[in-house]
């Protein structure tokens, strides 16, 4: 027999999608099917059923194989490390929910560590330009019920947030959109001609690194003035009509993602499209959101920001919060050589980060907290799985824009796992006693 | 004016913040003193004596304490932080934050700083002699007040963002430079004397750009508006003139549109 278990919500990427139904087995224990879902989703559910999980931790021996310990023993690990250590980072925090999050920011007050989520290699630079000039910004709901013109600049949602258009950007009926994607304008600008540039209206094909310079031609634009005869590739001409497009709705979206705000030009380059979006406020509403990745990337921020005052790369080592990226941000840290002890939670840094960066983690005394084995499971000297976030635990997360979702437990995590924030307790409590302050 | 001279002896495993070395704080201090102020690795103070060598004395005031700073410090951060008179002279590469803040007096780098040298400088004199890294004479991290005075001079090259919400005071780089500079700026003046990249000037609001050598890519957003004779650091010559940002917002003085100016050596 199977039960239905509704309004599930999946813990994959920032769309946070809360409509979804899993049919698992009356003991609440296996997962047989996820509907609603898209492909990526789905396989994330499916994922924390493999026969082959690891479901204890394993510590690193001298000659490179494994031995598995207790939760106990891995949390004294852990606290000792964070104890010894001068300048231990304490990275990832995005696959997680916030109270484990909060859980985690009370080690590093106690270990005077660096934390850093993964905005550093993906929307800090979104966070830098915030604080810079400020975000005029919605939720998803305002955008199904009004946006009539939508811009997707270096982000590609077809395959990154596979169920953001159907379910917000382009294709619902809302309140004002009653005709769908029938009544929406779509404007994508990419270098590459995407699967979500080929439905656009107009495509602006950027050339590579020059988003910044096509920004700044759409202010001049905006006010009528002077542009020289091609902009970053594209013609002056497309430009000014894809300015008035913009200018004509009623209300209007800019959604960006990594190809802006990894690429050159970085926190400036949505800098200027936050500069774009409050010029075009001067003729119809405008607002501007980024496509966070990690399902609760968004929450890291929110957290570290309400504990801290800073969404990222915050330094704790002096008792005081400071955040400076280019110097207390994870690569810099790693890359120069200035942390001695690693903790991962919630986030794959051995795939994601630069070789050196890599090869560092691999060097120091380290901690990876993660469900799966990664290549930064790989690299560190104690890997400690733990139950499925939005699968075998619930909690808080946030969307990608901000608005908190409560995710739920949808089955058991296999006999005697713990979650990332039972297990943070531990450590917590452990590293308390050892810094005499229980 | 008395002279103090700090020498490196045990090189730190992290990188050091010693933001206590600067003519303000060493002031008034015999040796033995300034070797017992605090320093941090990560999370453990230590002294200056510990990774220093400290000889000399220091004069009663900033203004008459002069600080040489001796070995390898390439993993010190802030030398110079916030001082407001003196002189500072540091032999070899220094790393981040060197006279960030700094309000008054002189330093001279013979080697290469790295990034944030100078941030939000209000008065002073900045000389390196080597390059310089990203954010030279920058605002902090989200604040809209950058460099607002003094003279940062550098003989080599610079990295990216100099100059960024840059109010005043003067910046000039013999070499070349990366990518944005004098970004937001309302007001200040930038020479360079090599090469820029591209995003030269973005959102520039007041204030002046000398480029003697190429600019890879103008920005968009900066409209042609003639040619004149100009006398630049010594150097005359004829530079192309360009207004802008037209794109950003613009004060008004009497009746005129106040733009930030671009000149670029022909
Ligand atoms: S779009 Fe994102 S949140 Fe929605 S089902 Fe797919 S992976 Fe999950």
């Amino acid at each position: 027999m199977t039960k239905i278990v509704t309004d599930v919500i999946c813990p994959f990427c920032g769309t946070l999608c809360d409509d979804l139904e899993v049919a698992a087995t009356d003991d609440g224990k296996k997962i047989i099917e996820v509907y609603n879902a898209c492909v990526i989703g789905t396989e994330k559910f499916l994922h924390s059923q493999a026969s082959d999980r690891v479901t204890r931790p394993r510590l690193m021996q001298a000659d490179g194989s494994y031995k598995e310990i207790s939760y106990d023993e891995a949390a004294e690990y852990t606290a000792q490390m964070m104890a010894k250590a001068k300048k231990p980072l304490m990275y990832g925090w995005s696959s997680t929910n916030c109270e484990a999050q909060s859980m985690g920011h009370e080690i590093a007050e106690l270990a005077k560590a660096c934390v850093d989520n993964t905005a550093a290699v993906c929307h800090g630079t979104t966070l830098i330009a915030v604080q810079d000039i400020g975000l005029p910004t919605c939720t998803l709901g305002e955008v199904k019920n009004r946006a009539d013109r939508i811009v997707f600049w270096g982000c590609n949602p077809a395959h990154a947030h596979p169920r953001h258009m159907s379910r917000y950007s382009i294709f619902p009926r809302g309140f004002f959109t009653g005709k769908g994607h029938k009544n929406r304008k779509l404007v994508v600008v990419d270098p590459r001609p995407t699967d979500t540039a080929k439905m656009a209206d107009i495509h602006l094909q950027v050339t590579q690194g020059q988003d910044y310079e096509l920004l700044n031609a759409f202010r001049v634009a905006l006010k009528g003035e002077w542009l020289p005869d091609v902009v970053a590739g594209i013609p002056k001409e497309k430009i000014y009509e894809a300015a008035d497009i913009l200018k004509s709705g009623r209300f209007g979206i800019i959604f960006f993602g990594m190809g802006v705000t990894q690429s050159l030009g970085k926190n400036h380059n949505i800098d200027e499209a936050i500069a774009v979006t409050k010029d075009l406020n001067d003729y119809t509403k405008f607002s501007i959101m980024p496509m966070r990745g990690h399902y609760n990337v968004t929450g890291s921020g929110e957290v570290m920001a309400w504990q801290f005052g800073y969404p990222y790369s915050v330094d704790l080592t002096r008792g005081f919060a400071r955040y400076n990226p280019g110097d207390t941000s994870s690569i810099d840290l790693l890359s120069r050589g200035d942390v001695d002890a690693m903790f991962t939670i919630g986030s794959d840094p051995g795939a994601h980060f630069p070789f050196n960066c890599v090869k560092k983690i691999s060097e120091l005394p380290s901690v990876c907290i993660d469900p799966h084995l990664t290549p930064t499971s790989g690299v560190s000297k104690l890997h400690v799985p733990v139950a499925f976030n939005g699968v075998e635990a619930g909690g808080s997360c946030y969307r990608m824009d901000n608005v908190p979702i409560d995710c739920r437990k949808v089955v058991e995590p296999p006999e005697g796992m713990l979650t990332d924030e039972q297990f943070l307790i531990m450590v917590r409590d452990r590293l308390k006693k050892m810094k005499g302050v229980a | 004016m008395e002279t103090i001279t700090i020498t490196m002896k045990n090189q730190p495993a992290l990188y050091l913040e010693a933001d206590c070395v600067s003519p303000d704080a060493f002031a008034g201090m015999t040796a033995a003193q300034i070797a017992e102020l605090s320093v941090y690795e990560g999370n453990v103070t230590g002294t200056l004596g510990k990774y220093f060598d400290v000889t000399g004395s220091a004069g009663t005031t900033a203004a008459d304490t002069k600080i040489i700073v001796r070995g390898d410090v390439k993993k010190v951060k802030y030398l110079g932080m916030k001082m407001s008179a003196g002189e500072m002279v540091i032999e070899g590469d220094a790393d981040m934050y060197v006279g960030a803040w700094m309000t008054g007096g002189k330093i001279l780098a013979k080697g290469s700083v790295d990034a944030f040298a100078a941030t939000a400088m209000k008065g002073g004199e900045l000389t390196i002699e080597g390059n310089a890294g990203n954010y030279l004479g920058a605002a902090y991290r989200g604040d809209w007040r950058g460099m607002s005075g003094g003279k940062i001079s550098v003989k080599g090259n610079a990295g990216s963002d100099i100059g960024m919400y840059m109010l005043g005071g003067e910046i000039v780089i013999n070499g070349n430079i990366d990518v944005h500079v004098a970004t937001h700026a309302e007001g200040g003046k930038v020479v360079i004397k090599g090469d820029a990249k591209s995003k030269v000037g973005g959102q520039m609001v007041e204030g002046d750009i000398y480029i003697f050598g190429s600019i890879d890519i103008m920005m968009p957003g900066f409209k042609p508006a003639g040619e004149v004779e100009l006398e630049v650091e010594g150097t005359k010559g004829k530079f192309a003139h360009f207004i802008g940002d037209m794109g950003e917002r613009h004060k008004k003085k009497k009746g005129q549109v106040i733009y930030a100016n671009l000149y670029k050596k022909i």
